[in-house]
């Protein structure tokens, strides 16, 4: 066969491929199981014993050898090309996520173990047996030096989980392809046709995904986040993403950051403390309202004369993850075991006009920012109307109000609503570097002071007795705008409006 | 794909719709669902013309009875209680009391049958203020005088938004890709209307304004009648076809009927009726899960003891004492002696069920014309999924700009209840076609739950999978129809005379069928059976 040395090339792509399928699916499932030490050494054990499963195969496989091996190098193109993405979405979506990924491992390993035995065999008359065993293998495993510089270097950083998958599933179907040219001598007519449209087939399918692949939420994500993504999935209410960079881990729901762990403390300390400093007295009972987190918790559960928290928060999926994520449980210092602790999947609205729980004495409340009609209500003259007959006297409550810089017109209308449903309000605000400015209230049903330090012998990372008292400071650019702001009511929820249009211009 | 089923859904959704949704190839899963309510027994007793004969121990005595529990007959009856009259029963022939404002129980909320909303009354309306007043929905008063109803009952924003060649836009009006002259031509709709709005007759009444007696009868007012609003529309310029669209879907929403089938009177009522003055917005509604079931079971924790539900007024048969009231009860003939009688079922009914009326008319009821509609009820397990991310996302009340239905109403909205099961509330007036009603009733459940579905497919093509459950209810006589020239022709005054000691209280004697109109009838003819009352010694 003339076209010997070009089957050479051949061995070199194919060999690339075969480990980025590897690579790929060990990084996929460290980014999303974490612990990417047996990750890695779990998935080139299973890869390379499959591969052995397929080498021994081979002996199976007599006649047609030359076409066989084009079927499986479009077979691989198809099963290594969708791998990544289908290992991502399986993660989503089903929680057997362990077998799917070994079993696509597994599969793999085996197409690309039958690959060089069938080639060798194809190119056994060609050259000795010394030669050939020399070169064919030599270049195998150059292939996998060109593969595993390539993928770290270039491919993720560059193209993504997802795309890289893609990509060279696309690769290995032209070499397919390329294959039956090369071939051409000893396969027959007919069959070279059939073998050619199939892998034109195969290229198109793999394009039509590379070029959805935009609508599929996790590769929009891949580009959408900086940092590894370990953890997405959707849960009846939102889209729960946790990801895991050189700072830490962040958490985002519909794509908006909830905290990152370098810096959550700052947020959380100053949601908690000034609540306690504002409250005469040893609160006992509190309520959080969202946080599902269980951050704040974490801050709460400093207080020793606490005897019940209750928590209301939508999502059991979120709740649930942060007590069995490992990295979440660490965070929040394992808060939903405490026997105190009382969680409640429910929207806080419809929970607040049903319950019949007794009355708090400290309320925390730390939803997502207004961006739709449905958190909107939560920040309405109604829902503080529904928290008041649940407020305990001398009762103290914080609410998470967004920036106070970026969205200064939504943060005083806040205020302005907590004033219309009757409470005495004293914004305060602080800065958390992966946010920046944020703003909170703290709100009472009679008259008060301004707490001038947070309470004495809590363990704080932040709050000390002079950041303290600078909360309750406004900056010129922060502090209440001249016009009239609307008050949010559910029947105008004025706020998503202005939410709306204050974070649009930063976000373009 | 069967011929009939194409047939179906062009004459029900348009061509369009219909070709496109068989085009999608075979039919979906059908949830499980059925006819509700509306019995039909009325209609084919009344036909037959048969005579009924009350055995002697099935008479009881009532100073009045009241024919109906819709909102009239059951104002009527809290009126009387008021009033401290309580030697009153209440006939009611289907199962459930509320007529056109039924509604039904649910999980997690109620939902409505028909009637969902009232606007909040001006302060003049001081008898539906002082209902509102009862039922705890006020939190005080403005320093206009004004009631200020709770936050909870008034409509939540977002109110509406309109689905628009496969998006959802915010509001009803379509701005996306409007025109300069479209533009131009809504500022001048607008100033049309802040005229009618601001204008008052020499004796300083409104034009329109809630309830439509107190409006003016000024020639230039009632001439507006004479004419369809679609002529109105025209003779204004007014050709824009999303603002021809906007009026067309006010006139099927409030009336059941086409912009050229409504008295221009009826349109600018609308329009007008709920405005103080012009640049103010027009008065928010009050509104509740299941709609104005509401007020129906505030009446009812009020005189509930008085109705009497499956009792089908058969005869009413005015004589020198007073009226007797023949009823059907559950295939048992009973009646009722009384001294007056507030008819407050609709107006048509009265030739077939008060004898002699037929031979001496005191008006004309086959003037007052129907049209028929049908509502679906939806049960779904979970919310439609939003298509796109800058879809609007789910309002209270949902319209489709390219289809002949109202579109629906999600009765969670109003709750906050914003994820998790609902219900949705599909509305269709046969006002496309002539002859509505027969046609209506010659359908099955299956053919209009597929015609509601297909709609409702178009914005959301999980409902398949989402609904657990289908029923519709066909209302015969849904809607008193204001074609022009009905309401200034003098007939409704007749009418609202009392005939032989027969009060009538409908909202059909409004000419419009409206909550306001039916309670003010009911309180009405409750006044005057009051007042022609003397009490015995
Ligand atoms: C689809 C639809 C939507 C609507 N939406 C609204 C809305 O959002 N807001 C609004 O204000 N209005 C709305 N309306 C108008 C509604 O009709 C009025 O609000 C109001 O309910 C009318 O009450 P009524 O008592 O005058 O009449 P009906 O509701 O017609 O009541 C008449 C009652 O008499 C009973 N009856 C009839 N014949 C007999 C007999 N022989 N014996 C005993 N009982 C008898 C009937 O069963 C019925 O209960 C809507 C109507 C429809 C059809």
């Amino acid at each position: 066969m003339k076209s010997t040395p070009l089957l050479f090339l051949n061995v070199i792509i194919i060999a690339t491929c075969g480990l980025i399928y590897e690579l790929l699916a060990a990084t996929v499932s460290s980014y999303v199981l974490g612990d990417s030490v047996t990750q890695f050494s779990l998935i080139i054990g299973v890869y390379l014993f499959a591969m052995g499963v397929g080498s021994y195969l081979s002996r199976f496989i007599d006649k047609n050898v030359a076409e066989k091996f084009v079927d499986i190098e479009l077979a691989v193109a198809v099963i290594g090309g969708l791998s990544a993405p289908l290992l991502f979405l399986t993660f989503a979506y089903v929680s057997y996520f362990g077998m799917v990924l070994y079993t696509t491992v597994f599969i793999i390993g085996t197409l690309v173990g039958l690959e060089i035995p069938l080639l060798m065999r194809i190119l056994q008359d060609k050259l000795d047996f010394k030669e050939l065993v020399s070169r064919v293998l030599a270049l195998d495993y150059v292939g996998a030096l060109v593969a595993s510089l390539l993928f770290p270097i270039f491919l993720v950083p560059q193209l993504g989980l997802n795309r890289t998958s893609l990509v060279f599933g696309m690769l290995n179907a032209g070499v397919g392809i390329w294959a039956t040219w090369l071939l051409e001598p000893i396969i027959s007519r007919r069959r070279l046709t059939i073998l050619r449209v199939k892998g034109f087939v195969v290229i198109v399918v793999l394009t039509i995904a590379l070029i959805k692949a935009d609508s599929l939420t996790t590769l929009a994500e891949d580009g959408l986040f900086v940092d590894n993504i370990v953890y997405a999935k959707s849960s009846s209410y939102q889209r729960i993403v946790i990801t895991r960079g050189r700072m830490g881990h962040s958490l985002f729901l519909n794509g908006n950051l909830q905290f990152s762990s370098f810096d959550e403390y700052r947020y959380h300390e100053a949601l908690v403390h000034p609540a306690f400093a504002a409250y005469k007295g040893e609160p006992k009972r509190i309520l959080v309202l969202g946080g599902g987190d269980g951050l704040a918790l974490r801050e709460i559960l400093k207080y020793k004369s606490i005897e019940s928290v209750d928590l209301v928060d939508l999502d059991p999926m979120m709740t649930e993850l942060s007590r069995s994520l490992p990295a979440l449980g660490e965070l929040n210092q394992h808060s939903f075991n405490d026997p105190r602790v009382k969680v409640t999947n429910a929207d806080a609205f419809v929970w607040l006009d049903r319950t019949d729980a007794e009355p708090f004495d400290i309320a925390i409340i730390d939803f997502p920012d207004p961006n739709n009609f449905a958190l909107g209500k939560l920040y309405t003259t109604r829902f503080y109307n529904l928290l008041k007959p649940k407020l305990a006297p001398g009762a103290a409550v914080v609410v998470q109000c967004t920036s106070p810089l970026i969205a200064r017109k939504s943060f005083w209308s806040v205020m302005k609503t907590l004033e219309a449903s009757g409470f005495y309000v004293r914004p305060f605000q602080t800065t958390v570097p992966s946010f920046g400015i944020w703003g909170y209230a703290l709100a009472k049903l009679e008259p008060f002071e301004i707490p001038q330090k947070p309470p004495p012998n809590i363990e704080l990372r932040f709050l000390n007795d002079i950041t303290f008292a600078s909360m309750f400071e406004f900056s010129a650019d922060t502090s209440k705008p001249s016009e009239e702001l609307e008050t949010n009511r559910l029947d105008n929820q004025a706020l998503v409006r202005y939410y709306e249009t204050e974070w649009r211009r930063v976000e373009q | 794909m069967t011929l009939s089923r194409r047939e179906l859904l062009s004459t029900f959704l348009g061509a369009p719709i219909a070709f496109a949704a068989c085009r999608n190839g075979t039919m979906r899963r059908f949830p499980e669902g059925q006819i509700v309510g509306q019995s039909e027994a009325l209609g084919h007793v009344l036909r037959e013309n048969r005579t009924f004969e009350v055995p002697p121990d099935n008479w009881e005595s009532k100073k009045v009875a009241i024919v109906g529990a819709g909102v009239a007959g059951l104002a009527a009856a809290w009126q009387l209680e008021r009033e401290g009259f309580n030697d009153i029963v209440v006939l009611e022939l289907e199962k459930t009391a509320g007529g056109t404002s039924l509604s039904s129980k649910g999980d997690p909320v109620g939902y409505p049958w028909a009637a969902h909303y009232l606007p909040v009354p001006f302060r003049e309306n001081t008898e539906l203020i002082s209902l509102i007043e009862e039922m705890g929905l006020v939190e005080g008063r403005d320093a206009g005088g004004d009631i200020v109803v709770k936050e909870q009952y008034l409509c939540r924003d977002p109110e509406e938004r309109v689905f628009y060649k496969g998006r959802w836009y915010d509001g009803l009006y379509l701005h996306v890709g409007e025109s300069e002259d479209d533009k131009r031509q809504f500022v001048e709709f607008q100033r049309q209307i802040d005229h009618w709005v601001n204008w008052r007759d020499p004796a300083g009444r409104r034009a329109f304004v809630v309830p439509s007696v107190t409006c003016s009868n000024d020639a230039e007012v009632t001439a507006l009648d004479k004419i369809s609003f679609a002529d109105w529309m025209h003779q204004h310029g007014l050709t824009s076809e999303r603002l021809l669209w906007y009026c067309d879907y006010a006139c099927r929403d409030d009336y059941g009927l086409k912009l050229d089938q409504t008295s221009a009177w009826a349109g600018l009522f609308y329009f007008c009726s709920r405005v103080r003055t012009s640049g103010v917005e027009s008065q928010p509604f009050i509104t509740f899960p299941e709609g104005n079931g509401r007020f129906v079971d505030h009446f009812l924790s009020r005189i509930g003891e008085h109705v009497r539900r499956s009792f089908m007024a058969v005869s009413i048969v005015p004589n020198d004492k007073g009226v007797d009231v023949i009823c059907l009860n559950d295939g048992v003939v009973r009646g009722v002696h009384c001294e007056k009688i507030i008819f407050a079922s609709p107006v048509f009914t009265a030739p077939y069920l008060i004898r002699g009326f037929r031979d001496d008319p005191p008006f004309a009821a086959s003037e007052f014309q129907h049209n028929a509609w049908f509502v679906a009820n939806l049960l779904l397990k979970d919310r439609p999924k939003q298509r796109f991310p800058k879809d609007f996302p789910m309002a209270w009340d949902n319209v489709l700009y390219e289809s002949p239905s109202l579109g629906y109403v999600t009765a969670t909205h109003q709750s906050g209840i914003d994820y998790g099961p609902t219900v949705l509330t599909y509305y269709y007036p046969m006002c496309h076609e002539e002859g509505g009603r027969t046609k209506l009733f010659n359908y099955e459940w299956r053919d209009l739950a597929d015609v509601c579905l297909t709609d409702v497919a178009r914005p959301h093509p999980d409902i398949y999978e989402l609904t657990t459950r289908l029923d519709i209810m066909r209302w015969g006589h849904a809607m008193i129809s204001p074609r022009p020239g009905f309401i200034h022709s003098g007939i409704r005054e007749k009418a609202m005379k009392p005939y032989r000691n027969i009060h009538f209280a409908h909202t059909d004697l409004s000419g419009i069928a409206l909550f306001e109109e039916a309670f003010y009838h009911g309180l009405r003819a409750a006044r005057e059976v009051l007042t022609i009352e003397t009490p015995r010694p």
